[in-house]
């Protein structure tokens, strides 16, 4: 009796442990058994550490069919939100490490540097278009952009166009905005007349809660820098270019981003609370007229409920702030999104994955992925000008890239020294926001900063 | 024999498999910890041995982010403390004079405590942005609102668990002491100070035991509801260690070597206060 009920004990026991255990088996299970049928599809894997949540099933998608195809297994997992870095850095150290992973630019080269392989010589890299900036020396390919994007202002037509049909109206057409002097006209007029408008504010609200401060510590602040990168001659394929900036433009950074402060749906003392979903469901609801952002916001503007901006009516205007030479302005286009090959996986699975890469940037089956549902501007020979994406936003970063006679704003951001940097800035605009910090304040604290955190990278 | 063979059985059976976790799941990778405190590291398998130099850096960082970070937490601490021990009591007091429906008072101050942090964190952010805003400031615009909020949220969370465990030692004291008391002309306040309170020593420490190393170690509530903001001003430890280790190229051995400076330091906090309150325990 008494051996019975032990073993009972025993079994229970057991069976607790097995399903305390099982949640890592189960993974491990489903892994492999995607990879089964793998026989006749040489022995490499592919394992693609995803940064955009928002094409995930995309992903899981394409992973599948190309498996089904070709008998390679594929694995791709997405990392949450702001996690990159933190899941990058735990996946590496694992034995099945991710073979693709994205670095976003030569700072986060700077950390990765051993596990990018030189990528030179593949097919991908061949295909490559003319002038697209990648990250390496010259010679060597360590990483290659997957997707060009762009931001500037995006406008809602609908309300501008009630607005130049209005008596007295500063202008009578989009065209006619085309520096920061006639924008910041339009808008101070717009702003006075939002009522008749039927709008809060012009601008959407300035998001400065910490994590959600982006689209101006990084995006504003990278047009306002552009060209004092230029003047230093920096190299933007050095991490460590650039040891001290003098922030030469803040003017004008601080031109737009007090229009954006005081022409806005909300008190700027309370942007501290506002997240860039905030910003775009007033965009989508009709609640303003403008908001900074890129084409990816496009489908967060079509997926807020009760979204009233038809596809018709968004398009972009560029940056305007007073810089000199600003009527040739065009939007900020670039990446910071570089594909790299892990350079310590076996050598099978460093070609499994460049055969995918290639197969899904070059095949028409991949193609069809790539402009139809991730909605990538991809910078390869492969894609035409038809290749463009379906959105109106992804359309019109195609469109400026081709006007003539147009100056688009690299993505020079990639040589901002660290997140530390970004962060310290985004909460220095929000104490100006909110009158505790003041302009001169901000600029030496950004100017300070940037020195230290260079100094830091290794 | 027989009895140290049939021991080592039961050994076995229950303590092996909790032990292996712990090997594998606490103490390797509390050692590997300590060792990368002392490497320059990008993932935990490319350590490069740096010697003291990160903790050196700890110290040198022009921000100063960690000394300002421990001087913010160790004042958190002390408020949080005393507070929620002295509501958490009160609140024992009055439950354990059997009220009517004392247990459903209980549960509802309990629950709180099984909500998690980061719920808890964002839940409160908006409550107290709701009431800041009508007075034109959100909780991003003075350290102290961030503080207070913090003090705010811990107390919310922790009052209905400790004041579980102080019911419990209440319940505890022998009825013939408090009689005895009054039959000898103490004041319910003499009372309570003389003899109720030496016998619930127990609990005192136990108690502050818990608060102390939660307000000392609190990292979701402190992500969920500030942040850090404004700038890095409510940033406790573990939220600047977290920050160093993820959000600094070439600072993940800086922010390990913090770490390791965090365990000694809540080690040899929650060992001076054990021994503290122990020495004022009574034996009944």
């Amino acid at each position: 009796m008494n051996k019975a009920k032990r073993l009972a004990a025993l079994a229970l026991a057991l069976t607790l442990a097995a399903g305390a255990f099982s949640g890592c088996w189960n993974k491990d299970d489903s892994s492999s058994s995607s990879g089964s049928g793998s026989a006749s599809g040489g022995s490499g894997k592919v394992y693609f550490l995803n940064f955009k949540p928002e094409v995930d099933g995309v992903w899981q998608t394409i992973a599948k069919e190309y498996t089904q195809k070709t008998g390679v297994q594929v694995k791709v997992t997405t990392a949450a939100s702001g996690t990159y870095e933190e899941q990058l850095k735990s996946e590496m150290a694992k034995k099945e490490a991710p073979t693709i992973f994205q670095v976003n630019g030569p700072v986060g080269y700077a950390s990765w540097a051993d596990w990018c392989a030189d990528i030179s010589g593949s097919e991908l890299a061949g295909h490559l278009r003319e002038g697209v900036g990648v990250l390496g020396d010259g010679e060597k390919i360590y990483g290659i952009p997957y997707t060009v994007e762009g931001y500037g202002i995006i406008v809602n037509t609908a309300i501008m166009d009630r607005y130049f049909a209005l008596e007295g109206a500063k202008a009578k057409s989009l065209e006619e905005i085309n520096g920061f002097e006639k924008l910041k006209e339009v808008v101070e007029d717009m702003q006075a007349k939002k009522a008749e408008l039927g709008i809060d504010g012009v601008f959407a609200s300035t998001s400065l809660l910490s994590g959600e401060d982006w689209r101006w510590q990084t995006h504003l602040a990278n047009v306002a820098l552009a060209p004092e990168f230029d003047e230093l001659g920096a190299d933007m394929t050095d991490a460590k270019t650039a040891p001290e900036i003098s922030f030469k433009y803040s003017e004008n950074f601080k031109n737009l981003f007090d229009l954006y402060l005081d022409n806005s749906t909300i008190d700027a003392k309370l942007s501290g609370s506002k997240t860039v979903n905030d910003s775009m469901a007033e965009f989508a609801l009709g609640k303003c007229a403008m908001v900074q952002n890129g084409n990816w916001g496009y489908s967060q503007i079509a997926g807020v409920d009760g979204n009233v901006v038809k596809e018709s009516d968004v398009t972009f205007l560029p940056l305007y702030m007073g810089l000199p030479g600003e009527e040739d302005q065009g939007l900020a286009i670039g990446t910071e999104n570089f594909l790299c090959v892990n350079a310590q996986a076996s050598a099978e699975d460093q070609k499994a994955s460049l055969d995918f890469l290639n197969w899904l940037f070059t095949s028409d089956e991949g193609r069809a992925y790539v402009k139809g549902e991730l909605g990538f501007i991809a910078p390869f020979d492969t894609f035409t000008a038809e290749d463009a994406p379906a959105d109106p936003l992804g359309r019109a970063v195609v469109e400026w890239q081709n006007r003539d006679g147009v100056k688009n704003t690299p993505w020079d951001f990639t040589i901002f020294p660290s997140q530390t940097f970004k962060d310290n800035f985004g909460s220095a605009l929000l104490r100006y926001a909110q009158g505790s910090l003041t302009w001169d304040d901000l600029i030496g604290s950004v100017v300070a900063d940037w020195k230290t955190e260079k100094a830091n990278i290794a | 024999m027989q009895k140290t063979l049939k021991k080592a059985r039961w050994f076995t059976i229950f303590v092996v498999p909790t032990l292996l976790a712990f090997l594998a799941s606490f103490l390797a990778p509390f050692l590997m910890g300590i060792y990368l405190s002392f490497c320059k590291f990008t993932t935990v398998t490319n350590a490069r041995w740096v010697g003291v130099d990160n903790y050196l850096r700890v110290f040198t960082d022009p921000g100063g982010d960690f000394v300002r970070a421990l001087s913010f937490t160790a004042l958190f601490t002390v408020v949080s403390v005393v507070t929620v021990n002295l509501f958490a009591f009160a609140l024992a007091l009055l439950l354990t004079r059997g009220l009517r429906g004392t247990n459903l008072f209980r549960t509802v101050f309990f629950m709180p405590n099984l909500i998690g942090g980061i719920v808890l964190g964002y839940i409160w952010q908006i409550i107290i942005n709701g009431v800041l805003l009508g007075f034109g400031v959100d909780i991003t615009f003075d350290a102290k609102y961030g503080f207070w909020g913090l003090v705010v949220l811990m107390n919310w969370q922790l009052i209905g668990y400790m004041m579980i465990i102080y019911v419990a030692g209440l319940q505890n004291v022998p009825p013939e002491l408090i009689e005895a008391a009054e039959i000898d002309g103490a004041s319910g306040w003499q009372t309570l100070i003389h003899v109720t309170l030496p016998n619930v020593m127990p609990s005192v420490t136990i108690c502050t035991f818990l608060t102390l190393t939660n307000s000392f170690k609190l990292f979701d509530q402190n992500l969920a509801l500030t942040g850090g903001a404004p700038g890095k001003q409510t940033a406790m430890l573990a939220l600047d260690i977290y920050n160093t280790f993820y959000k600094r190229t070439g600072w993940e051995g800086v922010g390990q070597a913090k770490a390791v400076l965090f365990f000694l330091m809540v080690g040899a906090i929650a060992f001076i206060q054990l021994r503290l309150t122990r020495s004022k325990e009574v034996e009944n």
